[in-house]
């Protein structure tokens, strides 16, 4: 069987600002997907809280759209009740890398198989335009009039120190690059970040299109080697230019490789009971 | 004690008396470092080989080694063991075995008059009778005279009785519990053979420990045995249980059982998200041992992430259980909702512990109730289960399972400390007797799929597998759509969403069995008791009655909704008296629920279950 983009496409509209970044990243994830042979009933979006979470309410697969910061526990219990599906969990740099941040550690280091795409625009929106963990050092915001006090934080140093077996970036706007990274991070077996620089046109006047244009290069297309750690370390943290690409691949094992007897059928459809052996030792044990 | 019966020794060679009792309450008491835990666990298996009931009270510190011989590092372990059936571990003991200075300070006011009092005389110091708070030794002053003492120099005999083998003088130290338990084990006439083989299998990789603690158990046994300070033993028959192979169990053991055992009845694989907290931890070291029956564990970074990740794995078509105690309920408040809203099953256990805030939290209470109940934003009704004991936990936590399935909603299994530390006898199922839940899962069919469509009895939605072609479906945390679950701001829309929720949460009560009142249908006073309260109010209300007392008990398991018939059963009575480890939240829905019912509370927040005494007297106080 195979699908195509538009059996992704849900009747529902998205209620985005016009020109939101996020109307690249949806259009991008939604060819990605048919891209890798998924069909629609494949595929569980996972979201947070914010303008961008309400994206799986905009593509025609299984969705869940949860609560401020949670996306990654939930989507972490989804996949190992429900392994064959493929997980995608979205949400904006509020949701991921403040709220939420906790769980992204522990989903970097878990490695558990899915794919979170973080829609980066360094501000909050949905409440109107507030400082965000990723807005720059001395950035005017409404919370922040006389200058945000706070350096922002780098994702992708987090994910490399955490142990993230696959770490991305690249600017929505570069819909070619952004479904190549998207098809990589999907077949990658294990945790891959992706964070999308996904600008925000109605309350970040920093972080614009018209910026990530023009600053933006892809390390991929400068040689950059993804299995060598502290090049991807040094990528990420270059000052001269915004890097984007696959800063880093590895290929350690996921988490479902250590429980290969529990996951080699959906848990949710393994089979139950127990043998007369296994009732004897049990009863043996228990009594 | 009931002493029934009388005879002379006369198997005994040193003609000691042995006297059958119906009923003993034993304490051992330590450091937190002196193994009574295990000792209690090992008199109480003991107790369950032999045939006797009994209830279990293990009270501990929140530390895993408090500063030893203090009196906030003292252990302790109480167990009731009898010929009859019996719900409470005691209110009193018969025996306390004191370990130290401290622990005898701590414990001498839960000891019957005329009691006995076995102390570790060689720790009776200078050191520890300061460090416990007493300015003379109690050994020496009158404070002892109204019990039987007998002061054992346990650190020495013990030392003596393994001075030939080859350990360490800490190794032999460590030993002196079993050295204790083998003089009860003497004087209520116990077999050692259970223990003796626990001690073999236990300490199975280093025998010469396993020697030691054998070789010092019956050295305590035989010393118990010769001594002249003791001249009787006891007997306690066997109970007169049902017929059926029985085991000890602990609340927090039948509740991980229960659960799989739930998961199974409902074709179910279980999955169980949790953060390690007291007391709820054992429940997730009980479920991850059964990994190969249906069962995934998850231990998650934080309590949010347990709830999500049950919530994702309901979601995926597992039941998604997590488990916490009232600190992590908190945490969870939030998650627990979008499981309202999202209407899929979840089942939470809250463990009870004293609170507010981290509170003692090895200690119980019943304090959740009203948080539960009513802690989340917005109009967010779930159900409430809660086990009267802790064999009683397997019958909840498969009823919370039931309800979570059936109504697809979250469902509290709400425990307490108490019942999940304390043990009793539990007569094992008849599995064909266990009733199978049923599922209705979503099929595909010629028109859209329709996530919020309703059973029209239940008023649930259908639960939906995802990876099933045609069922694709969006839902969350959004005001949903009737129907379609489309994020909706549709104000009628919302009115009606909410009003499905809330009357799908009372259809409960057509779904539950409705609640008893043992004796008097109507009158003066009915007791109305829910959860861990059971065992007091219990044998309180028994004992009334034997007095010709005219009292109504009637106990709740299911706490939202009520059992339909309550409001009927509380308007037959002129009192309705309500004892609650908490301030009075039973008595605060009560009230709310049937105006004009008259209520008295009973409450205490001290860390400490009811002593029947307590509830007897408020019943008389209201008779």
């Amino acid at each position: 069987m195979s699908s195509e983009v538009k059996d992704f496409n849900h009747k529902v509209a998205p209620d985005w600002c016009p020109g939101c970044g996020d109307f690249g990243l949806l259009a991008g994830l939604k060819k990605a997907l048919p891209s890798v042979s998924l069909e629609t009933h494949d595929v569980m979006v996972v979201s947070g809280i914010g303008c961008s979470s309400n994206l799986p309410g905009f593509i025609n697969t299984y969705g869940l759209h949860t609560l401020h910061g949670r996306s990654l526990p939930i989507a972490q219990g989804f996949k190992l009740a429900n392994h064959k599906m493929t997980v995608v969990a979205v949400g904006g740099d509020g949701d991921g890398y403040g709220i939420g941040v906790g769980h992204l550690v522990h989903a970097m280091r878990r490695n558990i198989d899915m794919t979170y795409l973080v829609m980066n625009n360094s501000i909050y929106g949905l409440t109107t335009g507030q400082t965000s963990p990723t807005s720059g050092f001395q950035m005017k915001t409404k919370s922040t009039p006389f200058g945000n006090p706070e350096l922002p934080l780098n994702p992708l140093t987090l994910a490399l120190g955490s142990g993230c077996g696959f770490v991305a970036r690249v600017y929505t706007g570069h819909v070619t690059q952004l479904i190549d990274i998207v098809q990589k991070a999907i077949k990658h077996p294990g945790f891959a970040l992706i964070d999308t620089f996904s600008p925000c046109v109605t309350f970040n006047k920093i972080n614009t299109h018209q910026y990530y244009k023009e600053n933006v290069k892809d390390i991929n297309k400068l040689g950059h080697n993804p299995s060598d750690l502290y090049a991807a370390f040094r990528e990420a943290t270059r000052e001269d230019c915004i890097t984007t690409g696959i800063f880093y691949q590895s290929d350690r094992p996921c988490y479902e490789a250590s429980e290969e007897e529990t996951l080699r059928e959906p848990l949710f459809a393994h089979k139950l009971g127990i043998s007369r052996e296994e009732e004897t030792a049990l009863m043996a044990e228990f009594v | 004690m009931d002493k029934l019966q009388s005879q002379s020794g006369s198997q005994n060679p040193l003609n000691k008396e042995k006297i059958i009792v119906s009923a003993i309450t034993i304490r051992f008491a330590g450091d937190s470092g002196d193994g009574m835990q295990l000792t209690g666990d090992q008199f109480t298996d003991t107790a369950a080989v032999m045939g006797n009931d009994f209830a279990t009270l293990p009270d501990f510190p929140a530390e895993i080694r408090a500063p030893v011989g203090t009196l906030p590092g003292v252990s302790s372990f109480q167990i009731q063991f009898s010929e009859s059936i019996i719900f409470t571990p005691g209110d009193y003991s018969d025996v306390l075995v004191a370990m130290n200075p401290a622990a005898l300070k701590v414990n001498l006011t839960n000891v019957k008059k005329n009691g006995m009092i076995i102390v570790n005389e060689s720790v009776f110091n200078e050191v520890n009778l300061k460090k416990a708070g007493w300015k003379v030794n109690p050994l020496l002053d009158g404070t002892l005279q109204n019990f039987q003492v007998l002061k054992v120099p346990l650190s020495e005999l013990t030392q003596n009785s393994l001075k030939d083998l080859p350990l360490k003088l800490s190794e032999v130290e460590r030993c002196k519990n079993f050295f204790a338990l083998g003089i009860v084990f003497w004087l209520y006439s116990r077999t050692l053979d259970h223990t003796t083989t626990w001690i073999r299998n236990r300490f199975a990789k280093r025998p010469e420990i396993a020697n030691a603690n054998v070789v010092a158990m019956n050295a305590g046994y035989n010393y118990a045995d010769i001594t002249e300070i003791l001249q009787t033993q006891y007997e306690i028959r066997k109970a007169d249980l049902e017929p059926g192979v029985y085991r000890k169990i602990t609340g927090n053991e039948a509740a991980a059982i229960g659960f799989i055992a739930a998961a199974q009845l409902a074709g179910k694989t279980l999955f169980y998200g949790s953060y390690p907290i007291t007391p709820a931890s054992n429940i997730l070291h009980d479920l991850a041992k059964h990994k190969h029956f249906g069962v995934k564990t998850f231990q998650a970074e934080d309590e949010i992430a347990a709830v999500g990740s049950a919530i994702g794995a309901s979601f995926g078509g597992e039941l998604g259980i997590t488990g916490t105690s009232g600190p992590g309920i908190c945490l969870k408040s939030e998650a627990i909702n979008l499981a309202v809203m999202a209407e899929l099953p979840l089942i939470v256990i809250d463990v009870q512990r004293a609170g507010p805030s981290t509170g003692m939290p090895t200690k119980t209470e019943q304090t959740d109730l009203l948080q539960v109940m009513f802690g989340r934003n917005g109009e967010s009704p779930i159900a409430i289960v809660a086990p009267k004991t802790p064999s009683d936990s397997f019958q909840m936590a498969i009823e919370a399972a039931r309800l979570a399935i059936t109504f697809m909603t979250p469902v509290v299994f709400l425990s307490e400390g108490n019942i999940a530390n304390g043990a009793e006898p539990w007569k094992l199922p008849a599995l064909e007797d266990l009733p199978k839940i049923a599922v209705k899962h979503a099929e595909p069919g010629a028109t859209p799929f329709l996530p919020y469509e309703r059973d029209p009895g239940t008023l649930a939605r259908k639960w939906a597998i995802p990876g099933t072609k045609g069922l694709e479906h969006r839902i969350g945390g959004l005001s949903k759509a009737d129907l379609t679950g489309n994020v909706s701001y549709d104000p009628e829309n919302n009115q009606k969403m909410i009003n499905l929720r809330a009357e799908k949460i009372n259809r409960i009560a057509n779904y539950i069995p409705e609640a008893v009142v043992e004796g008097p249908s109507t009158g003066k006073l009915l007791v109305l008791g829910w959860g861990g309260t059971y065992g007091a109010i219990y044998e309180a209300v028994r004992n009334l009655r034997a007095e010709n007392k005219t009292v109504a008990h009637t106990h709740l398991n299911y706490l939202n909704p009520f059992p339909k018939n309550l409001g009927d059963i509380l308007r037959r009575f002129e009192s309705i008296l309500i004892p609650e480890l908490n301030m009075g939240q039973l008595l605060f829905l009560i009230r709310a629920k049937f105006p004009g019912v008259h209520t008295v509370g009973l409450n205490k927040v001290q860390g400490q279950p009811f002593r029947v005494a307590e509830v007897e007297e408020k019943i008389r106080l209201l008779l």
